[in-house]
């Protein structure tokens, strides 16, 4: 009998190797975990039956493409859409032999922080069904929570891996733009868009980084990656851990969060760490409107392909604008409709100057504060997410709540920064998460690091109600 | 005022394609032909998440254009992406070099008979072709009204240059000689078949008048669809016209845009604006900025072959201006040369190659073997010479077979001949008498007729001439 909900990828690989079962097996054991579970949850917006590849399986959110296999991020106007081809971390999982045991739930093209922005439905956190997983990358965290599959692959643009990872209580990577391809993910922003790894433990993460990360030359925007090293050590001797003033002390934080963050920085004091306080002030004033420029802006490009012209949903009209209106107005939710408007007044003639224009400047500013603390501290560390998970509903009709809930994932996305969230805690039975955010190309360091206090942290990622 | 009082202002805008083996940011083969959407790929079909890459080759390529026009050569060029919606605009976007080209500040200079004319060129940038739409219905052939549009992504995704001058043309005729030597720098570099009637040449014109003498630009019109430099020098005339007209009866010209049609040789203007005119760029974000190094654009440079230009400033020396631009925008200076190296006249081989090896490859052509036929062109049977020519580009052709005929130049053989079409033509026998000399390349015409071409022209045309004295 195979416990889905405790096993991890670096298990089942045992497992496999000992020849223990077999890939078929687990991918089966979670199907079942998933006709159990899923029905609440909903984490899956469609599965694959027959396992493929002779390795541990993985879930994908639904703006990867897959060859084959209906691909909508999460957006009716994609409907029906079948990729011919597989995004390269979708064929890179397929060259390690990972079966992919489905696609998972995601805000309509990765806009938004609760799911909630599914044209498919909400996912539902599986530490409180009556609350979010966070988002957008809320289906993959939920399903690695609720061992519905051991290892997922998310996508990130101002925090979607690391902010449900953190309402969920697991481990995501946010890693350094540039070293995941992002040929075949579906578009929100490209110069913010980052694949990565969420998991139960830093060294799945760490192991599945390694799989997907590395240049692709069908991206342009890709680099070349130091080689993963899957961390053992359980000491921060040495470590210079900062903690960016405001980035810890920003108003709307709750204080249970607030006190698993603090306990967990003492903790890696006593694990040998040198802690200090830093300043990221221009970071944390202006990161979040500057996202909300420049996001909007690359998504109203982005998401001008869907035309109904060649592939996904197609409403008819007499006329080529006609049927192009129609399509989009009934393909679109309200989300994305939202930022297409934005964005494209903020590139329109006249605007551009003061609002994209501005946003990258500032944008500069940004990296160039998150540099300057990097002279001094190897790490910089706050809580991913301001609050625990939030009810379903609490902040659906008010987008500028729903907003700040990537308050302080935002700025070191901005300055394409690595980020990883490691579990902390728990504040009223919901899972804190702290986010810790390294110099580009830190990963290995964020491995280390995150390994360490994991291991002292002794979080159960498995959620109360489901133990 | 007269037309002589204004003067016409005009800046062009050439479209190039490239012809690298792949398209610009794929690796679909950029070659015509092949069924509607045989040549595509998710990233030319705009399917989502796939992402572009630039080909080298069509950058290089670029560069290397920039530099045969004087350009400086930006060691940071940035692709922008330009939105408007159009169904054969797949991404909802086209990829273009916008506010950071490769090639800036250029210049063009246009031999002509009052000296060189400098012609600027703003800039040469790098971009995508969009694919091919074909409207059905509403009898337009335009989208607005059509009942189905379809649309072949073959094209979509090809590299283009466009390359825009300054509004430096004052005449027709200067845009018609600044298009062939650019048409033929263009082809010497190998980048492009430059052709016009194959849409691999595309030209758009702005055109504006202005006092004579005054250096203001006043509202300009973009003609569109000239697809010949004959219907590019036309189309400027009449839009000239057209706007002097408006400003003599007191009107203002409006900014348009005018499709020029060729067979009325008349301007129709554009019925609406069928595209947003805000197209809020921005820069690529999926693309790294083109930053050629300094070592590559000096080879480039190096490999640079002598300007069609100097080359025809060079040759004007041994004959005239119009004839070294014809053999030079004609690609057949090279023959011409060598030609003349291989002891031909230099006049007769010049107009020999020009009237009548236009459109020949002149490096498939034997310069001695051309040079025997261009000393024997009077004494063999026209027949002879035109067989010859046909056949001079072949592999391995010799003149010697065409050399042993001998065209008949017997005046006794020739006479009767000679009076009968006289005879015949007693109209033109007055008009001739009556000072229309011309007439005589018609008795000419003739007699050649008459005798199949075998006739020595010159010993013809003495011959009628002396009769009709």
């Amino acid at each position: 009998m195979i416990d889905t909900l405790r096993l991890t990828a670096e298990e089942a690989l045992g497992l496999l190797e000992r020849k223990a079962v077999s890939s078929a097996e687990l991918h089966q054991a979670y199907l079942n975990a998933i006709g159990e579970r899923d029905g609440e949850l909903h984490c899956y917006l469609r599965t694959v039956e027959e396992a493929e590849g002779d390795g541990v399986p993985i879930a994908l959110k639904d703006v990867i493409s897959t060859k084959g296999l209906e691909t909508t991020a999460g957006s009716k106007i994609l409907a029906g859409y079948v990729p011919v081809f597989d995004a390269t971390v979708a064929a890179r999982c397929r060259a390690a032999g990972l079966p992919v045991i489905g696609k998972t739930n995601t805000d309509e093209f990765a806009m938004g922080s609760s799911t909630e922005n599914s044209a498919y439905g909400p996912t539902h956190n599986p530490w409180d069904p009556t609350r979010v997983p966070g988002g957008s990358g809320g289906g993959t965290a939920a399903a690695v929570s609720a061992g519905l599959a051991p290892w997922g692959l998310g996508s990130d643009t101002g925090g979607s891996i690391k902010q449900p990872s953190a309402l969920c209580g697991n481990v995501g990577l946010r890693p350094t733009y540039g070293t995941v391809s992002r040929y075949g993910v579906v578009a929100f922003a490209s110069s913010l868009d980052q694949i990565g790894p969420v998991a139960k433990n830093v060294r799945d993460c760490a192991r599945l980084y390694a799989i997907v990360a590395g240049k692709d030359p069908a991206d342009s925007t890709t680099v070349d990656v130091p080689a993963v090293e899957l961390p053992e050590a359980e000491s921060l001797a040495g470590l210079r851990i900062g903690v960016p003033k405001e980035m810890n002390e920003a108003e709307g934080i709750e204080p249970g969060v607030s006190a698993a963050v603090q306990r967990a920085i003492e903790l890696a004091r006593e694990l040998g760490a040198e802690v200090g306080e830093c300043e990221l002030p221009r970071s944390v004033e202006y990161g979040l409107a500057c996202y909300y420029l420049i996001a909007p802006a690359e998504a109203s490009s982005n998401l001008a392909r869907y035309d109904g012209v060649r592939y996904g949903l197609r409403v008819d009209a007499d006329t080529y604008y006609g049927m192009v209106e129609r399509t989009r107005d009934a393909g679109f939710g309200d989300e994305p409709k939202r930022r297409i408007m934005l964005g494209t007044y903020a590139l329109s003639a006249g605007y551009y100057d003061a609002y994209y224009g501005q946003a990258q400047r500032v944008r500069t500013l940004i990296a160039q504060e998150h540099a300057a603390a990097f002279e001094r501290f190897d790490v910089l560390v706050s809580p991913t997410s301001p609050t625990v998970a939030f009810r379903l509903g609490e902040k659906a009709a008010d987008p500028l709540a729903m907003y700040l809930s990537d308050l302080l994932t935002i700025p070191s996305c901005m300055a394409g920064l690595p980020g990883l969230n490691v579990p902390c805690g728990l504040s009223d039975g919901l899972p804190v998460g702290l986010q810790l955010i390294g110099p580009q190309l830190s990963e290995n360091m964020l491995f280390r690091a995150g390994h360490a206090l994991e291991r002292a942290l002794g979080f159960d990622p498995v959620p109360e109600r489901l133990r | 005022m007269s037309t002589a009082a204004w003067e016409p202002v005009v800046g062009l805008e050439i479209h190039v394609q490239l012809k690298t083996r792949t398209k610009m940011f794929c690796r679909c083969s950029n070659g015509f032909g092949g069924d509607p959407n045989t040549q595509t790929c998710p990233v030319c079909l705009g399917f989502p998440g796939a992402l572009p890459i630039v080909n080298r080759r069509a950058v290089e390529w670029t560069v290397k254009l920039g530099l045969a026009l004087d350009c400086e050569i930006a060691s940071h060029a940035v692709f922008a992406r330009k939105n408007y919606f159009y169904p054969d605009l797949p991404k909802g976007y086209q990829i273009s070099q916008y506010d950071l080209p490769s090639c800036i500040n250029g210049t063009v200079l246009v031999p002509t008979p009052e000296g060189d004319h400098e012609i600027g060129i703003v800039r040469a940038h790098l971009e995508e072709d969009a694919a091919k739409s074909t409207h059905i219905g509403g009898g337009t052939g335009r989208i607005g009204g059509a009942s189905t549009t379809l649309v072949d992504f073959n094209r979509g995704g090809t590299p283009l240059v466009e390359i825009v001058s300054g509004p430096d043309i004052h005449s027709s005729e200067d845009a018609r000689r600044f298009l062939q030597l650019l048409r033929q720098t263009i082809v010497e570099l190998g980048i492009s078949d430059a052709e016009m009637e194959k849409g691999t040449l595309r030209v758009d014109a702005n055109v504006s008048v202005r006092p004579a003498g005054s250096d203001e630009l006043r509202t300009r019109c973009e003609l569109k669809n000239m697809n010949s430099f004959r219907f590019v020098a036309q189309g400027i005339e009449a839009e000239v016209t057209r706007q002097i007209a408006i400003y003599e009866s007191g009107g203002a010209v409006v900014q348009e845009t005018y499709d020029f049609d060729a067979a009325s040789g008349t301007l129709t203007a554009r019925r609406s604006k069928e595209e947003a005119d805000d197209y809020r760029y921005f820069p690529e974000p999926d693309l790294v900025p083109v930053e050629p190094p300094a070592e590559l654009v000096e080879r480039l440079r190096a490999e640079l072959p002598e300007s069609p230009a100097r080359r025809i400033r060079r040759i004007e020396r041994e004959l005239d201006l119009d004839r070294a631009v014809v053999l030079v925008t004609g690609g057949l200076d090279r023959l011409w040369q060598a030609t003349v190296a291989a002891g031909a006249d230099r006049i007769a081989a010049s107009n020999l190659i020009a009237n009548r090896l236009a459109g020949v490859d002149g490096d498939a052509v034997d310069p001695a073997e051309l040079a025997k036929l261009v000393e024997a062109r009077e004494r063999i049977p026209r027949t002879a010479l035109d067989e010859a020519l046909a056949q001079v580009a072949e592999p391995g052709f010799a003149a010697d077979p065409y050399l042993a005929q001998e065209a008949v130049s017997d005046a006794a053989e020739l006479e009767p001949i000679v009076d009968r079409i006289l005879e015949a033509n007693p109209g033109q026998v007055a008009a001739y008498r009556g000072g229309k000399e011309g007439l005589l390349g018609y008795f000419v015409g003739q007699v050649m007729k008459e005798t199949g071409g075998k006739a020595n022209a010159r010993a013809v045309s003495e011959l009628v001439r002396g009769k009709l004295l």
